[in-house]
């Protein structure tokens, strides 16, 4: 504990001699701006972590320093300041809120413009919400509920403390510190994020969920997720993300780690709705993460589903290495770009077990002005005797001045395997639109049921509750599009 | 109900409609026959507010209302349907929900509450019954993948969820077979009423044995060229246009 009053004192008096003070906001205790070794140590020490973790941190910021940034995106923007941004921002509070009603009213408001509502969140049977807040969990609903079957679902913060042995077992294992420069920064720098474990045997009771908010400005969110499902077990966990806006541009590089052990299986869903810019592509949020699931045993499951409609640019693959015999990876994807936005996203299926198999389904729209890839990897190893990959992947197109791009992958070492990829690209019709407006259907609702059509494939994946705001947000997001 | 005074319109800025008088009352069913190429498909065009269609002269009322300043939608909600020729297809959306959007949005227009989402399938299903659809034909996607004769049957069942006041009937019996014909015709005109007006647009004389109308037009070198009744029709099955493109070319 010595140590840990010591280098935050060193860090407080460091912030001293820049001009902006270690705490601006009565609010929000921040982190002082930039990045070092020390702004590591800080945070390992915020958070009371053990040393093991701390030097984790600091082999991560180190490699992070000789790491060239990933370029081969098909995404544009200016170098990265990354000494222009604060690492740590954490409401400031003595006692966890006990209900939604101690949250800020602004995220409940925010939430509610983009169709989910918290409070009904809260209401709603089945699900459990982690609110993380900036850098900080704020609060886990239904936590002793799952506690009663041997269901842990904290913030990784917590579970560090509760559960030290665990994470250490899991944390970097599915994505090494050194794995991409974006990754790598997380690392060294990560604040929290959910943590879950599913013992063997057990179908977890309820959805997990977890809704993140970048609220601070110039702040980077750097949040890690780590979800380990034991022997035989079931989850299904859903994310779902908001930002302010804000006329500069912030880093959001998140890592999530999924585990499958034996005939265990993950559902991992996202809803991601951060700041995607101004018309003008002005602010918004760069998020650039790196999701992979592990089916580490025979028999086991990991099925990635996403509706990416927010950012300013999306950097982003979640992959499934399958590793156990028979071991099935799946992956449902919207994205939509409008305006502005970019997005270069897809998937990685890396088939090293026999008779695995995955399954792609990718639908893109893009609108305005945007840019979209998809760029996915399907990799058939030379033992994965008999694996399969299906892969769809369609494109539509809104307007004139928008693109879309496929990229897809393929490295067959194992003459077994077979791998079929279809794609289509289609523009959204005249004959469409005209036809819903004749109906009555006026021509912005027109465009969000022919997408929604478009998607319906993916949002049937999408957990009931949920699939039924996604709907919403996908005629939110294409606003402004037509007309 | 609609009143179209000297109609001018333009396809491309190519002349189409040159002067075309029609006025419907509620309760009134008309053909409107003629030859390829007469303007029959641009007049429901020009009616339901179809993007591409410019009018230059004369205009339209609907219960005394400027039709040509409002927005498709908008003429959905005043209570215009078009029957389309070829019905569109729209992958992913199943007839029950883009049903449901459609009487909600019109609903809206009205300043009406949405309707109830069990209600409106219950109701739904009744149409279904009385038109002798499946039910199963609800969950389909739009128009996707249906035979000519289905997609004709999905605009009744559209017509009859709508319940317009005017309805516009392109060609609705192009692609059918006889018994997708009667079929059709039976939802037709069940949906005579003393309230709504019908316009029926077609080439062929053989929709109007099924569906017989109160007033036969010819439309040509877009004007009517002529007006009668029912019989009408049948003279111009037996002597076929070529009076009147004559006429016209004169």
């Amino acid at each position: 504990m010595a140590a840990t009053a010591e280098t935050v004192e060193k860090v407080q008096s460091l912030s001293e001699r820049y001009k902006y003070g270690f705490v601006t906001d009565i609010e929000t205790d921040m982190a002082p701006k930039g990045l070092s070794e020390d702004i590591v140590r800080f945070i390992s020490a915020k958070k009371n972590e053990p040393e093991w973790l701390l030097e984790w941190r600091l082999k991560a910021y180190r490699h992070w320093l000789e790491m060239p940034e990933p370029k081969w995106a098909k995404v544009d923007f200016p170098e990265i300041d990354y000494q222009d941004a604060y690492y740590y921002a954490a409401p400031k509070m003595k006692d966890q809120p006990k209900s939604l009603d101690e949250v800020d009213p602004k995220l409940l408001e925010t939430y509610e413009k983009l169709g989910i509502p918290l409070r009904e969140q809260e209401i709603l049977a089945g699900v459990a919400v982690d609110a993380v807040f900036d850098s900080v969990s704020v609060a886990t609903t239904f936590k002793h509920k799952l506690e009663e079957v041997g269901v842990i679902f904290c913030s990784i913060s917590e579970a560090l403390q509760e559960h030290p042995e665990l994470v250490r077992k899991y944390l970097g294992t599915v994505v090494p510190y050194a794995d991409n420069k974006h990754a790598c920064l997380n690392s060294a720098v990560f604040t929290d994020g959910s943590f879950v474990y599913i013992p063997p045997g057990v179908r977890c009771p309820m959805e997990l969920s977890t809704y993140f908010r970048i609220n601070e400005q110039n702040t980077g969110q750097f949040e890690r997720t780590l979800i380990i499902a034991d022997e035989g077990s079931y989850v299904s966990y859903l994310e779902g993300c908001t930002a302010p806006m804000r006329d500069e541009n912030q880093l959001h590089a998140a890592v999530v780690e999924l585990i499958a052990l034996k005939d265990a299986e993950i559902k991992y869903s996202t809803v991601q709705n951060w700041y995607p810019g101004d018309e003008d592509g002005k602010g918004g949020i760069y998020n650039f993460v790196t999701k992979r699931g592990d089916c580490r045993g025979d028999n086991s499951k990991i099925s990635w589903t996403q509706v990416e409609t927010g950012s300013a640019i999306t950097w982003k693959y979640p992959s499934c290495l399958l590793r156990g015999d028979n071991s099935v990876g799946e992956f449902y994807s919207i994205a939509i770009t409008n305006n502005r936005q970019q997005a270069d996203t897809g998937t990685k299926m890396v088939h090293l077990g026999r008779n695995t198999k995955s399954r792609i389904i990718s639908k893109g729209i893009s609108a305005g002005r945007s840019q979209q890839t998809y760029r996915g990897l399907v990799r058939m190893g030379a033992k994965a005797e008999g694996a399969r990959n299906y892969t769809q992947c369609d494109s539509l197109l809104i307007g004139e001045s928008c693109g879309a791009h496929t990229v897809p992958y393929i490295e067959s070492k194992n003459r077994s395997a077979q791998v079929e990829h279809e794609a289509t690209t289609s523009r959204i019709s005249e004959d469409q639109l005209f036809y819903c407006r004749q109906r009555g259907i006026p021509e912005e609702d027109a465009v969000a049921l022919v997408v929604n059509g478009f998607c319906r494939e993916v949002l049937q994946q999408l957990p009931m509750e949920f699939a039924v705001e996604a709907q919403k947000l996908v005629g939110i997001s294409l606003e402004g599009s037509v007309g | 109900m609609l009143e179209i005074k000297n109609l001018h319109a333009t396809v491309e800025d190519k002349p189409i409609l040159k002067g075309l008088d029609l006025t419907l009352r509620p309760g009134e069913v008309h053909a409107i026959m003629g030859p390829n190429g007469a303007g029959k498909s641009t007049l429901s065009y020009i009616l339901s507010g179809r993007d591409g269609y410019e009018v230059t002269e004369g205009e339209v009322l609907f219960e005394g209302k400027d039709l040509m300043e409002l927005e498709p939608e908008e003429r959905a909600g005043e209570g215009i349907f078009l029957a389309f020729q070829y019905p569109v297809e729209i992958p992913g959306v199943p007839n029950s929900t883009f049903l449901k959007e459609a009487v909600n949005a019109v609903r809206k227009y009205k300043g009406e509450p949405e309707i109830d989402a069990l209600a409106f399938m219950k109701g739904l299903r009744e149409t279904c019954a009385k038109l002798g659809i499946d039910k199963e034909f609800l969950k389909r996607s739009v128009n996707t993948g249906f035979s000519g004769g289905e997609k004709k049957r999905n605009e009744m069942l559209q017509l009859s969820v709508l319940q317009p006041k005017l309805a516009i009937l392109d060609e609705t019996d192009s692609g059918l077979d006889i018994d997708a014909l009667r079929t059709v015709a039976d939802g037709v005109n069940a949906m005579r009423s003393p309230d709504r007006a019908m316009l029926i647009i077609t080439h062929y004389q053989r929709l109007l044995d099924y569906i017989v109308p109160d007033h036969v037009h010819v439309l040509s070198g877009g004007r009517i060229a002529a007006s009668g009744g029912p019989e009408l029709a049948h003279k111009l099955e037996a002597e076929g246009y070529a009076d009147f493109v004559a006429k016209d070319a004169a």
